[in-house]
Order: structure tokens, then sequence, then C-alpha cells
């Protein structure tokens, strides 16, 4: 495999033709889906944990269904990821495995607590709303089962910020209560939602190659930058404010000059010491361990299904 | 022309040059449950469609949850359920072998044929 079968590689990207998964590709070009991929999935799946919190708090029946709903897409959203990641050559449980491991990342939000309810509406509304603009560039992406899987995670993901903002107004027409909780919510999770982005563009050592692969469509910083241009807007439908005396829309560029981002906050989170890693670890990891019984059961009794299938009926004749 | 069918799961690609990821342990693996392909028919009348896969212990259990992972919003009206194992595919380094004849061929194609203005329905 010489530098040739590259250069075929890259020249396929660049006609905008989707590689798949049985076709060659350059090993870093797999180990960078395979560690994008599994993080991405890992998101989801932990993504289910701050909001599994308020399922039996939720504040009505219909808050609670929706939000049922919504955190039943997540599960499914994790499903379809991890299976474009196992098509490039590693398997579930090693994906698992390396969650509980404390090997994978996942995305730094899901390190914060949901203290109330107005925080799984600012989730649906930012949360979901800096993921949609993560998630849209994906459904191109050059590998076709990671395209393929964005595809059906973007249908159900703009039901997830709808939900979210609806219900933020209507506790901003609330009590005074209500609207103190709603402005909290949105200081808390305003600027974990900016870092989702990832790193500044100056500082992205994945950014460049993984451009380059198409992989990625738009920079880090280009994703915020339409992200806080959309946020700040909808913001005033809310009659809420973000917290950030920076923010100032800028008459020459066209756009919201935003205020200083603290980095060193986000390495702090990334690293493991964000409020709730811990936590959302070990209940990943309770969860698998009390299963394990489930998952061996369930294939005893497949291999004895199979078993008595093949055996002759004891009273044929 | 030898066209090789090969046994490949879902994704797999093959044992030769880079293959599986080697940091994938098999102890791992043991316990896993087999991969099922899931194809839909989204509605009467046209064909079943690959739509992703998932893991399950048995065939039930795999129709139970493509139902609940691929059709939470009427996406159909019938499922089919393989696993992954049973798929044969063709190999891409014979996709040359095998679809380049038929770029020679146009006169397989009915724009091949000139016909005089006046000949209609045709």
């Amino acid at each position: 495999m010489g530098t040739n079968t590259e250069e075929q590689f890259q020249q396929k990207i660049d006609q905008e033709i989707k590689i798949e998964p049985k076709d060659w590709m350059p090993q870093k070009y797999r180990h960078t889906l395979i560690r994008q991929i599994s993080q991405h999935a890992h998101s989801e799946v932990v993504g289910m944990l701050p909001e599994g919190n308020w399922i039996s708090r939720a504040p009505s029946l219909k808050r609670k269904v929706i939000l049922l709903a919504k955190i039943q897409d997540e599960a499914g959203h994790g499903l379809y990821l991890y299976s474009a990641a196992e098509t490039l050559g590693i398997s579930r449980d090693e994906m698992y495995h390396q969650l509980h491991a404390g090997k994978a990342k996942y995305s730094s939000i899901f390190n914060y607590p949901t203290l109330t309810w107005a925080d799984i509406g600012a989730i649906g509304w930012l949360v979901d709303g800096a993921a949609i603009m993560n998630q849209v560039p994906l459904c191109r992406t050059s590998f076709g089962p990671y395209a393929r899987a964005m595809v059906r995670v973007c249908k159900e993901e703009s039901f997830h910020q709808r939900q979210g903002f609806e219900s933020l107004l209507v506790l901003s027409k609330g009590t005074e209560e209500q609207k103190r909780m709603c402005q909290d919510a949105i200081n808390r999770w305003w600027w974990p939602c900016l870092m989702m982005f990832g790193p500044p563009d100056d500082e992205s050592p994945n950014t460049l190659q993984s451009m380059q692969w198409k992989i990625k469509r738009f920079s880090n910083d280009e994703l915020r930058q339409k992200f806080v241009d959309m946020i700040a807007e909808q913001v005033k439908v809310l009659g809420m404010t973000l917290p950030d005396p920076d923010l100032k829309w800028n008459e020459e560029s066209k756009q919201y000059d935003f205020g200083e981002i603290d980095w060193a906050e986000f390495k702090q989170v990334i690293q493991g010491n964000g409020p709730c890693n811990k936590e959302r670890i070990d209940t990943r990891r309770k969860a698998w361990n009390e299963g394990a019984w489930v998952r061996e059961a369930a294939i005893s009794y497949a291999a004895k299904q199979t078993k008595q299938a093949q055996e002759p009926l004891k009273f044929a004749i | 022309m030898k066209i090789g069918i090969r046994k490949f799961f879902y994704g797999d690609y093959g044992e030769e040059k880079n293959s599986a990821a080697e940091s994938t342990a098999s102890r791992e693996k043991i316990n896993e449950w087999p991969l099922w392909e899931v194809f839909i028919r989204s509605k009467q009348g046209l064909d079943h469609k690959h739509a992703g896969s998932l893991h399950a212990a048995d065939a039930a259990m795999a129709m139970e949850n493509a139902r609940d992972v691929y059709t939470r919003r009427n996406e159909g009206v019938s499922i089919w359920i393989v696993e992954s194992k049973y798929i044969h595919a063709s190999n891409p380094d014979d996709a040359d072998a095998l679809f380049d004849p038929a770029n020679d061929k146009i006169y397989r194609h009915p724009s091949f044929y000139d016909l005089p203005d006046e000949v209609k329905h045709m």
C-alpha cells in the first residue's frame, strides 16, 4: 500500500465519493473515525443520564412521556453510531470497555448536573442545539456508515431542540420563581455549551487532517460562531438573557462578538475533574455489571432454542 | 473470469491489509450477542431496504429491537432481519471485473437507437 493508494483514496474523497467499510483506507483515517464515532456514541449514551434524573420528577404526564421519548431516541442514536464504528473493525464490547475503563472520552457537557426541571429544557434547546450544529454537516461526512447514521440522528434531533425551547417558553411566561429558574438554567448551561464545539481552531490538533479527509466540513470556531448567532436571537423570544456581558452584535462582521471561554474549566472537565464525571462512569459501570446475567441468560436461552430445533422430536413417528 | 465470493460480516473488510483494529481484544467478543442486519419496508408496494444493524441474542429479540430502534416514527410496515454472518458481499477489489463490462454496452440502453420523430409512443 504505497503512496499511490493513498493518493487514489484522497482523489475519491475530493470527488465526494463516499468511503465504504470494505474499501481501502489509511490506518489513520480508520483510527480517527473509530475515535470520533465511538466518542460520539458514548456521548449519546452518557447523555441519557442527566436527563434520566428527571423522568420520575417531570412536572406533568405530558412532559414525562416527551422526556421518555427523547431519552429513548438518545439510546437509538448511540446504537446507530456504535454500529457505524463497528464497521471499522472494533467490537461493541471493546468500545463499552474503553468507556467503562475511563479510556474513552465523551462530550464534556454531560459532566454537569441537572439541578432543576428547567435544566431539561435548557439541555434540549442549548445542548441539543449545539449538537445539531455539529451533526448537520456530519450528514455529508466522507465515511458512508457514519453519514447514514447522522442522517437518521438529525431527523430525530430537531424534536429534541423544539421541545426544550417550548418547555422553557412555558417557564418564561410563568410565575416569578419559574422565570428565575429558567434564567438560572440558561446561565449555567451557556458556557459549557460553547465548550461543546471543542478547543479553538489554533489549538485543535485533529481539525486540519479531518477537514482534508472531509470527516469534518467546518472548524470548531466556525460552528461555535453559528451557534452563538442563532441562540443570541432565540433567547430574545424567551425574554431571557445570556450570561455574557461581552455579547454584542458586530455590524461590521455581521455576527455576534462574545466573551472569552474559560478553557481551563474545559480541560479540567475533559480530564475527568468535572462535577459529575465520576458519577456518570460509575452509573454506566453499574448498569453494565448488573446487566451481565441478563446478557448471559439470553445467550444461553438462544443456544438452547437452537439445540432443541436441531434435535428430532421425541414423539415423532 | 473468476470472482471470489467471500463471507463478510457487514462492514468487515477481510483479514488481509489493515485488518481488524488490533486493539479489539478477542476475549471481549466471546459473550457479545450476534450482529443482525435490519431491512425495513417503508410502505406497502416498496422493497425492503437496509436500515442498519443491531446486536441481539436471537431472532425474536432482534425483531423486537429492530421495531424499537428503527420504526419509532412510522418508518415501516414490515421488517426483515438476518444475522450478519449470512450476508455474502462482493469484494471491492473485484469491482472493476464485475461492473466495468457494463460500461461499453451502450446498445443496452434505449437512447442508443435513433428513431424518426414521427414514431410516437416508443
